[in-house]
């Protein structure tokens, strides 16, 4: 069961009006590497997953939708006061033909967003490999958007958010070891 | 074996691309790559040491050992 | 609409901070379930974002939906500010 809670996980501010940044930053909302391809590849995989990793992949899972609201957070600051030149000029146009200002999940180039971006084997390691892949993945997507952005207050939250995913990717790596099954073995100190 | 996570580690490496002389551009010189501390630290032991909570909210983790600061490397980098 | 109360953004920012060590903590406990030593900073963090939620939902409204908040008698759950606006 799903509750929401009526805040951020992280204060988002923007603070450039530059409608350009939000082209780039819709990869992490509708992309292969993205949030909501992160969410649902996890909260999909934990119904046939050892019990001990069932809470870590519903607890992460639950967690990228919360770093999907924050991309929408940036993208809708970036875009609500353009005007539709504004949203052609900052190379925008093709979304705004179809969709005036709303979000909607596909990536950068304007693909849309499709369930064969994620995966569930059934095997828990390939599972967790492909779930420390997609961490991985989305890690190198936050350095290339702080790359691209020169907007400071934008970056702190795309440094949140690449943090979030080295964890992460920790957590996953732990599970492999918890799968193993080989730490029991050893006296924990 | 839970061996210490080791004291120090680098985030981030360089390589250099083979540069042909018949490239049409001028070379990159080095390429970055980031190895953040997840890759380092194995298991995580008990008893790390935190950040303040709003220390930890603005940078992603409640570990420091955990935390990598990421920014252009090309910008900072000195041109060759 | 209003512009919000400078207080309304340092109450937000002390529960996100808050909710971001229990955050961890959950994810931590997660693969570590046997850190007692984490479960009691977590179950001091819960108390505390409690608290400070209350605070919070005294002067802004719920937080939460299906019976997790109490509501007030405007329904506030259902107004403006929402969290990408603020």
């Amino acid at each position: 069961m799903w509750i929401y809670e009526k805040k951020l996980q992280y204060p988002v501010r923007v603070s450039t009006c530059n409608p350009r940044l939000a082209k780039f930053l819709i990869e992490q909302y509708g992309g292969a590497d993205g949030e909501l391809a992160a969410a649902l590849r996890y909260l999909n995989q934990r119904y046939t997953i050892p019990d001990k990793v069932v809470g870590l992949l519903t607890d992460i899972g639950t967690e990228e939708f919360a770093h999907l609201e924050m991309i929408a957070t940036m993208v809708y600051k970036l875009t609500k006061d353009a005007t539709p030149e504004q949203l052609r000029d900052a190379g925008l146009g093709e979304h705004y033909a179809n969709h005036d200002g709303a979000l909607f999940y596909h990536n950068a180039a304007g693909v849309p967003w499709t369930a064969s971006y994620i995966q569930a084997k059934g095997d828990p390691i390939a599972d967790l490999y492909e779930d420390i892949a997609a961490e991985e993945k989305a890690r190198a997507t936050y350095q290339w958007l702080i790359d691209m952005s020169d907007d400071p207050d934008l970056n702190d939250g795309l440094r949140f958010l690449r943090e979030r995913e080295v964890i992460h990717s920790q957590r996953f790596r732990e599970a492999v070891e918890i799968l193993k099954e080989e730490r029991d073995k050893k006296k924990y100190f | 074996m839970n061996k210490q996570p080791p004291k120090t580690f680098t985030k981030m490496k360089t390589y250099r691309p083979f540069h042909s002389r018949f490239d049409p551009c001028k070379p990159i010189g080095v390429k970055f790559y980031s190895t953040p501390p997840n890759l380092y630290i194995g298991f995580q032991p008990p008893n790390l040491q935190q950040f303040p909570p709003k220390t930890a909210l603005y940078k992603g983790t409640l570990w420091p050992l955990f935390y990598d600061f990421y920014d252009n490397p090309y910008e900072m980098k000195g041109r060759e | 609409m209003k512009e919000l109360p400078e207080e309304y953004y340092q109450l937000l920012e002390e529960i996100q901070a808050a909710d971001f060590v229990l955050v961890e903590l959950t994810l931590y406990l997660d693969t570590h379930p046997n850190d007692i030593q984490a479960i009691q900073q977590y179950n001091q963090f819960a108390q505390y974002s409690k608290q400070l939620k209350q605070t919070f939902e005294s002067k802004f409204g719920p937080l939460q939906q299906y019976g997790n908040s109490f509501s007030d008698a405007n329904w506030s759950w259902g107004r403006a500010p929402w969290p990408w606006q603020v």
